[in-house]
């Protein structure tokens, strides 16, 4: 306790005007000692995680705007939840500019990095994982801002979530890039959500790769705007691990880039390639619902200039359904062909320009009966508009001059 | 020296005539937390049993579980103010109001007031600038409570309610976990001074009376309409209630305070709030949204009928972290509690 009173003074006289620096070094008392930092940190300070293992008990939380909270590194420090007693993640924060950046959480029984109701988050270079790989006991979602607004996923990599390795619910103004997240039920998955950019990333050996869906019953619905491109979607094999009665324990083991109710989603110059059961799969929301402003039709889809190696060889449908007989292998896109469902009817526009595109043209969401499937060398015409890139507030996710 | 002796007697017996100094308002107006609760002299013994003047026992018709806790309320109100009745949600309570709360276990459940150990006193202090939680913890001695801000965890063992030895670890929550429940908007507030939830009876040591009326003869509180128009809880475990309202009442106390449309559930869309009727939002048939593993591979919150089949109570009855709900304050299942949603599930018509 001396030497870590000895450390903030000495960084105090160090002089940062930008704030200062609470050093928490591995040891005894860690959760006691990281946690009081994260209470005690005032706006524009640094809670700095030294290198080394840390075991906690409990979940740790984070309730000031402004602070940032690094690590030595992500091979350097490590934060093992799997003593977890208590607490739905390992890390919640509910305050605004808050920027996390440089270290691994291991193990945590819940979620991993929570964000809710905050604006300027970052999670930077950090790694979630869960060490015993792909089992449906483990946490939900690895990195898990909900809520938000302007949020930044840079460098993260996030392996073993029983759901979505990357999951962005209810938020606007999103950027997720530079990322990997492999072993997870899901990859990626932008959940109705306003404006995302989701590039440059690595999603590979999920269950499904990049997600883009919309729900009802939720405080935020609409989900729009919603750009995918230059991404890797490679070889999503996993096996769903998705404890049942969660929307992905639906998505097909193989699915390159699934898309459900959503509109003006916009997904272009990816590697998409190794997915058996699809390429791309666009379906409308299947369950019934009683949210009447709910649309559940996927719209205004732009889906171009993709790079499609070998996918849907063994083709499958969301909630488990087979395609009709003779349909396999399958084009590598694949529409259900839905423009009306739960009351809902809408001007689906869609341009489907990488192909073979399969239509299905189910006569209601889910009705695989009723299929009449068609195949075409492409699908729908051009002249969405792309949604505009995302932008973030100025020197977001910066570490301070 | 007799002189001094005469002074040090005169003093004694002064103080002796004297009443206790009242509690210390500066202390809890001031911008940091006190050292110790005593500081504060909410009580006049050392071992925070004896509530000084303006602080006024209290208890809920429904309240929170906390690991078979027993609890003891108290809210300190300053000199010259009252409390506001608001018909739905909290209390109007004035700048320099204090909610108290301790957390204690007897030896036995079975014995609830024998051989009481005090855990922690917990504090809610409207400041000026709005509610601030703090927490102390009690020594083994049980002569003082000192603050704790980053929690703790403190291994218990009691003889359980079925005779058994119990032996958990009970968590003193940090000051970020009070506010993850006591949180709307984002703001920190209290959970459980609402009209409806006081509008029962309390054994004053001057006989039993209505809180509602009581604080409304004795001054501090303004406003209340009469008792037969006051909302109520109803009592969870009052056999005389429907299962449905005792039901709705436990879930209120137990979820609402996270699961309403500003709590730190609400993006889960499960509203459990005593004035929510939308069936959806209450759970029927609502599949679940970030459960994760929370959802035991069911469907639904609530399946009409089918407890078994029911998310909520499949959380309720786990004590896994990343399971359980709440996801804070408990690490037992409360096997009443349990019962009581069992029941309220099974005779839902499906």
């Amino acid at each position: 306790m001396r030497a870590y009173a000895i450390t903030i003074a000495a960084c105090l006289a160090a002089g940062a005007a930008q704030g200062k620096t609470l050093a928490v070094a591995a040891g005894p008392d860690a959760q006691e000692r990281l946690q009081t930092a994260l209470i005690d940190a005032k706006p524009g300070d640094t809670v700095a995680i030294g290198p080394g293992k840390f075991a906690f008990a409990d979940g740790l939380s984070l309730d000031v705007a402004g602070v940032t909270v690094t690590g030595a590194g992500q091979d350097k420090t490590f934060l093992s939840f799997a003593g977890q007693k208590a607490a739905g993640e390992g890390l919640l924060i509910t305050s605004n500019g808050v920027t996390v950046r440089g270290l691994t959480m291991q193990d945590t029984r819940g979620d991993g990095i929570k964000s809710k109701g905050v604006d300027r988050i970052s999670f930077i270079d950090l790694t979630v994982e869960w060490t015993g790989g792909p089992k449906e006991t483990n946490g939900a979602y690895g990195v898990y801002p909900v809520s938000s607004t302007n949020v930044l996923i840079d460098g993260v990599t996030v392996r073993g979530a029983s759901d979505a390795g990357i999951y962005v619910g209810q938020s606007k103004n999103i950027v997720v890039r530079n990322s990997r997240a492999e072993f997870n039920v899901a990859g990626i998955e932008i959940e109705n959500s306003m404006n995302a950019d989701v590039h440059d990333n690595v999603s590979t050996h999920n269950a499904g790769g990049v997600l883009v869906f919309d729900l009802p019953g939720l405080p935020q619905m609409g989900g729009h705007s919603t750009r995918v491109f230059h991404n890797k979607i490679v070889d999503n094999d996993t096996p769903n691990f998705a404890p049942k009665g969660n929307i992905v324990a639906n998505v097909p083991t193989g699915s390159g880039v699934m898309l459900m109710a959503n509109r003006d989603v916009h997904v272009f110059d990816n590697v998409i390639d190794g997915n058996k059961a699809a390429g791309v799969l666009v379906f409308a929301y299947a369950f019934p619902f009683s949210d009447k402003t709910y649309n559940p039709l996927p719209r205004d889809i732009v889906i171009r200039d993709n790079k499609l190696g070998k996918n849907a060889w063994a083709p499958s449908l969301p909630g488990g359904l087979a395609l009709p007989s003779g349909m396999n292998p399958a084009p590598q896109i694949m529409w259900d062909g839905v423009k009306s469902a739960g009351g809902v009817t809408s001007d689906v526009k869609l341009w489907i320009k990488d192909g073979p595109v399969l239509n299905l043209n189910l006569a209601s969401a889910g009705a695989l009966d009723t299929a009449k499937p068609s195949v075409t060398p492409t699908l729908g015409a051009p002249g969405q508009a792309e949604p505009p890139a995302v932008m973030l507030p100025a020197g977001q996710g910066k570490p301070a001059a | 020296m007799r002189r001094l002796a005469a002074i040090v007697l005169a003093a004694l017996s002064l103080g002796l005539a004297r009443p206790q100094p009242p509690v210390a308002l500066d202390l809890l107006l001031a911008e940091g937390p006190a050292p110790n609760l005593a500081d504060y002299r909410l009580f006049t013994d050392a071992g925070g049993r004896r509530p000084n003047g303006r602080v006024t026992p209290y208890a809920l018709n429904t309240p929170l579980f906390s690991d078979y806790a027993e609890k003891s309320r108290y809210l300190f109100l300053p000199p010259g103010t009252q409390a506001r009745y608001v018909a739905t949600g909290v209390l109007d309570l004035p700048v320099g109001a204090t909610l108290v709360k301790t957390f204690a276990y007897p030896a036995d459940l079975r014995r609830p007031t024998e051989r009481v150990r005090f855990i922690e006193t917990r504090l809610l202090i409207h400041k000026a600038a709005g509610w601030v939680a703090l927490t102390y913890v009690w020594n083994a001695d049980q002569t003082e409570a000192v603050l704790k801000r980053a929690g703790a965890r403190l291994p218990i063992s009691v003889t359980g309610t079925d005779g058994q030895p119990l032996s958990f670890d009970y968590a003193v929550p940090n000051v970020n976990q009070c506010k993850e429940c006591h949180s709307v908007s984002g703001v920190l507030e209290p959970i459980g001074p609402k009209a409806r939830n006081l509008n029962g009876s309390f054994p004053y040591v001057t006989g039993t009376e209505n809180q509602l009326a009581h604080w409304t003869r004795a001054g501090l509180l303004a406003g209340a309409p009469p008792l037969a128009k006051a909302p109520r809880t109803p009592v969870w475990t009052d056999a005389g209630e429907s299962v449905d309202a005792r039901a709705r009442a436990y879930l209120d106390a137990n979820c609402a305070h996270c699961h309403n449309p500003q709590g730190h559930a609400s993006n889960s869309g499960l509203f459990l709030q005593w004035e929510e009727t939308e069936p959806a939002a209450r759970g029927v048939r609502k599949r679940p949204v970030a459960a994760g593993r929370g959802s035991g591979d069911l469907g639904f919150d609530i399946a009409p009928g089918r407890p078994e089949d029911s998310i909520l109570l499949y959380r309720m009855k786990s004590r896994e972290p990343g399971v359980m709900m709440p996801e804070l304050g408990r690490a037992l299942v409360h096997k009443e509690g349990v019962a009581l949603i069992e029941d309220y599930l099974r005779q839902m018509p499906p």
